[in-house]
C-alpha cells in the first residue's frame, strides 16, 4: 500500500495534476475571501468554504479521472493484479495519496480564519468545524470519483460522468421541488429506477434470470407498499434526493451546527464508493 | 513449482481453455506454443493471478493462487504481452515502484534494481522517460521488472515480439541464464525460438495442451513416419518402376523439373536404411540420383499435425516428462 501511495503522489506531483487541483481551490477559496471576508466585511469564514464548494463538481472528476482508468488503457493494470498486494491495498493506496494532494492546499487555508482573527473577531469554531466537514465532503467526492474512473478505460468519459453525478448531487436540493411529490409520481419514479437497477445488475453479471428475479421482487413490494398505504409514497422522492445530496450535509455545518450524523454520512458514503471501486476491479479478473 | 489441474476458462459462450492439466519443474525453461488466439495469453494470466479461472486449480510453490494469492505472486515475476510500464516514468523510478511493492526495501531494493538495470541492458537509460523509449527497451524493462524480488518462477508472454534481431539474441541468452536456477516461462508463436531456447515444450491449439515434451522428442514422434525426396534424370514412369522395388515406401507426388528430371516425393519409414535401399535400387536400375534426402520434420511440422488433430489425447507425452 505504502508503495502504492508514494507511487501516485509521485504521479500527481510530477504531471501537472496536483498544482492545477490546489491552484483552482486556492483561488475560489481566495476569490470567496474576497468576496466576503475582504470587500463586505464578514467575519465568517464558512461563508467562504460554502461558496467554494461549487469548485469541487469541476476539479474533483479532474483529478480522479485517470486514477483507474488510466491503468486500464496503458494496460499497467495487469501490473497491480499480478503483484503481490491485494486490490483493496492498491485502493487505499491511490486513495491516500488523492487526499493528500487535497489536503496541501487545505493546509493554507487553515491560516486563513487565524489571519483574518488578528484583525477583527472571527468565530472560530464555526469556521474550523466547517472546514472540517469541507475535507469530509471533498474525501466523499474523491470516493465517488475513483468509484466512476474504475468503470471506464476513458479518462474523459470518467471525468464527464463525474461532473455529471457530482452536478446533480449539487443542485439535488433545489432540484427535489420540481420532482413530483405525490404517491404516484414516485410511484412511477421508482418503477423507472428498479428497472434501470435491473439493467445495471444484467450487464454486471450477464445473469437473465437475477436481473428479472431482482427487479420484479422489487416491483412487487414497491407496488404492495403503494396498495396498502399510498401516503407512504407521499413526498418520498423529494425527501430522498435531499437525504442524498452531500452538499445539503455540508450547509448545516456552515450554518454553525457540527453534525455528527454528517460526518458519519460523509464517511459512510467514502467508504462505501472505495469498496464499490474495489468490486469493480476485482469484477474484471472475473470477464 | 506451478501445479495446474482442470483449468478452463470461459469468456461468456467461448471456452478460450479447455480443461488444462499439466505440472512444472523447478528449474528450466519452458516453452508456451500455440497460434494466436490459441489461449496462451489466457492461461498465462491466469498463472498469474490477473484473471480467474471459470473452473480448475493453480498451485505455485504449493501456494493456491486464489486462496493464498500474496504468498503465490510472491513467486513469479509476470511480463504480460504488453510491458506494463508507466510512460511518463523512469526505468529507476519504476522499478523502485515494483520492487517496493515486493516488499523490497532499503539496502536489498537498491542492488535488485541496478541487478535488474544491469541483466536486461538498460543501465544507459534508467534516467530517462519509459514514454521516450524504444519498442525493445520498453520491453527490456518489462522484463526487469519481472526479474525484481528473485521470483522462483518467471512468466514472459512473448517477451522477442518487435524487438531487433540483436535484441532477440540478448534476451534469449536472458531467458537461458535465467532457467539454469529458476523456472522460466515464456510464450512465443515463433517455432525456432522455441526449439533453440526450451528444455520443455508445451503446445496449445484451441485452448487445449496437444503436446508437453522436449522439442528433440516432438521431433522423434514424426520422424517416424519420414518423407523422402529424390531427384534422377529419368520420365516419373521409370522413377516409379525403381521405387516399386523397394518395400516399405510408397510415392506420395511426382513432379517433372527442367532439363528431364523429375521429383519424387516418398513416404515410409525406417529412417537411413530405407535411403540406403532406394539408393541400391537406383544404382542397380543403373539410373544416376541427383539428389536424395530425408524431409526432415522440426517443429512446425509436428505443430501443424498436432494443431490440425486437436481431439487428440496429450496425456503420453505428459506422462513420459513427469518421469523425466
Amino acid at each position: 500500500m505504502k508503495a502504492v501511495f508514494k507511487h501516485e503522489l509521485r504521479q500527481y506531483f510530477d504531471s501537472m495534476t496536483a498544482y492545477v487541483f490546489g491552484a483552482f481551490l486556492l483561488l475560489f477559496i481566495g476569490i470567496g475571501s474576497m468576496l466576503y471576508n475582504l470587500q463586505s466585511a464578514v467575519s465568517n469564514f464558512e461563508f467562504v468554504l460554502n461558496f467554494a464548494s461549487i469548485v469541487f463538481v469541476v476539479i474533483v472528476p479532474v483529478l480522479t479521472m485517470r486514477t483507474l482508468s488510466e491503468e486500464r488503457k496503458q494496460k499497467t493494470d495487469q501490473l497491480l493484479y499480478a503483484l503481490p498486494i491485494s486490490t483493496t491495498q492498491v485502493i487505499l493506496g491511490k486513495y491516500a495519496a488523492l487526499l493528500l494532494v487535497f489536503l496541501i492546499p487545505l493546509c493554507f487555508v487553515a491560516l486563513y480564519p487565524l489571519l483574518f482573527a488578528q484583525f477583527g473577531e472571527v468565530y472560530l469554531p464555526t469556521a474550523y468545524g466547517s472546514l472540517f466537514a469541507f475535507f469530509l465532503l471533498g474525501a466523499a467526492l474523491i470516493a465517488v470519483g475513483v468509484f466512476l474512473s474504475s468503470l471506464t478505460d476513458n479518462q474523459g468519459l470518467a471525468a464527464g460522468l463525474g461532473i455529471g453525478a457530482l452536478l446533480l448531487n449539487y443542485y439535488s436540493v433545489s432540484l427535489s421541488e420540481y420532482v413530483s411529490s405525490t404517491a404516484v409520481g414516485s410511484l412511477v419514479t421508482f418503477a423507472v429506477l428498479i428497472v434501470c437497477l435491473g439493467l445495471i445488475i444484467r450487464a454486471l453479471t450477464r445473469n437473465d434470470m437475477l436481473s428479472i428475479a431482482v427487479g420484479l421482487v422489487l416491483l412487487a413490494a414497491l407496488i404492495g407498499v403503494y396498495a396498502l398505504d399510498g401516503t407512504a409514497l407521499e413526498g418520498l422522492l423529494p425527501d430522498i434526493m435531499k437525504t442524498l445530496s452531500l452538499f445539503s450535509r455540508f450547509s448545516v455545518f456552515v450554518n454553525g451546527v457540527f453534525d455528527l450524523t454528517g460526518v458519519v454520512y460523509f464517511l459512510s458514503v467514502t467508504v462505501f464508493f472505495l469498496f464499490l471501486a474495489v468490486q469493480s476491479m476485482e469484477k474484471r479478473r472475473y470477464n | 513449482m506451478i501445479q495446474v489441474e482442470h483449468l478452463t476458462k470461459w469468456y461468456g459462450s467461448n471456452q478460450a481453455v479447455k480443461d488444462l492439466s499439466f505440472e512444472i519443474g523447478d528449474k528450466g525453461v519452458y516453452g508456451f506454443l500455440g497460434p494466436n488466439g490459441a489461449g496462451k495469453s489466457t492461461t498465462l494470466n491466469m498463472l498469474t493471478g490477473c484473471l480467474s479461472p471459470t473452473e480448475g486449480k493453480i498451485t505455485v510453490g504449493g501456494f493456491d493462487i486464489l486462496e493464498e494469492p500474496k504468498k503465490a505472486k510472491k513467486r513469479i515475476g509476470y511480463l504480460p504481452e504488453q510491458p506494463p510500464v508507466y510512460m511518463q516514468e523512469s526505468p529507476w523510478e519504476y522499478l523502485h515502484f515494483v520492487g517496493e511493492a515486493k516488499g523490497l526495501r532499503g539496502e536489498e531494493l537498491e542492488t535488485q534494481v541496478s541487478d535488474a538495470l544491469a541483466k536486461t541492458g538498460t543501465e544507459d537509460v534508467k534516467h530517462k522517460r519509459i514514454g521516450a523509449l524504444s519498442k525493445g527497451y520498453r520491453q527490456r524493462v518489462g522484463i526487469a521488472q519481472a526479474l525484481l524480488g528473485d521470483p522462483q518462477v518467471v512468466i514472459l508472454d512473448e517477451p522477442t515480439v518487435g524487438l531487433d534481431p540483436i535484441q532477440i539474441l540478448d534476451i534469449r541468452n536472458l531467458i537461458r541464464e535465467l532457467g539454469r536456477d529458476r523456472c522460466v516461462i515464456f510464450s512465443s508463436h515463433i517455432l525456432s525460438e522455441v526449439q533453440t531456447v526450451c528444455d520443455s515444450v508445451l503446445m496449445i491449439a484451441r485452448g487445449r495442451l496437444v503436446a508437453f515434451d522436449t522439442p528433440e522428442n516432438l521431433e522423434k514422434q514424426l520422424r517416424s513416419a519420414q518423407q523422402i525426396r529424390l531427384t534422377a534424370r529419368a520420365g516419373e514412369e521409370k522413377l516409379r518402376e525403381i521405387v516399386q522395388t523397394v518395400a516399405g515406401s510408397s510415392v506420395l507426388s511426382a513432379s517433372a523439373d527442367a532439363d528431364g528430371y523429375t521429383s519424387l516425393t516418398l513416404s515410409g519409414s525406417g529412417g537411413y536404411g530405407l535411403t540406403e535401399k532406394v539408393f541400391g535400387a537406383f544404382a542397380r536400375a543403373n539410373v544416376p540420383l541427383a539428389e536424395l534426402r530425408i524431409a526432415r520434420a522440426d517443429l512446425e511440422d509436428v505443430f501443424l499435425e498436432l494443431a490440425e488433430t486437436p481431439e487428440q489425447a496429450p496425456e503420453k507425452t505428459a506422462e513420459k516428462e513427469e518421469e523425466a
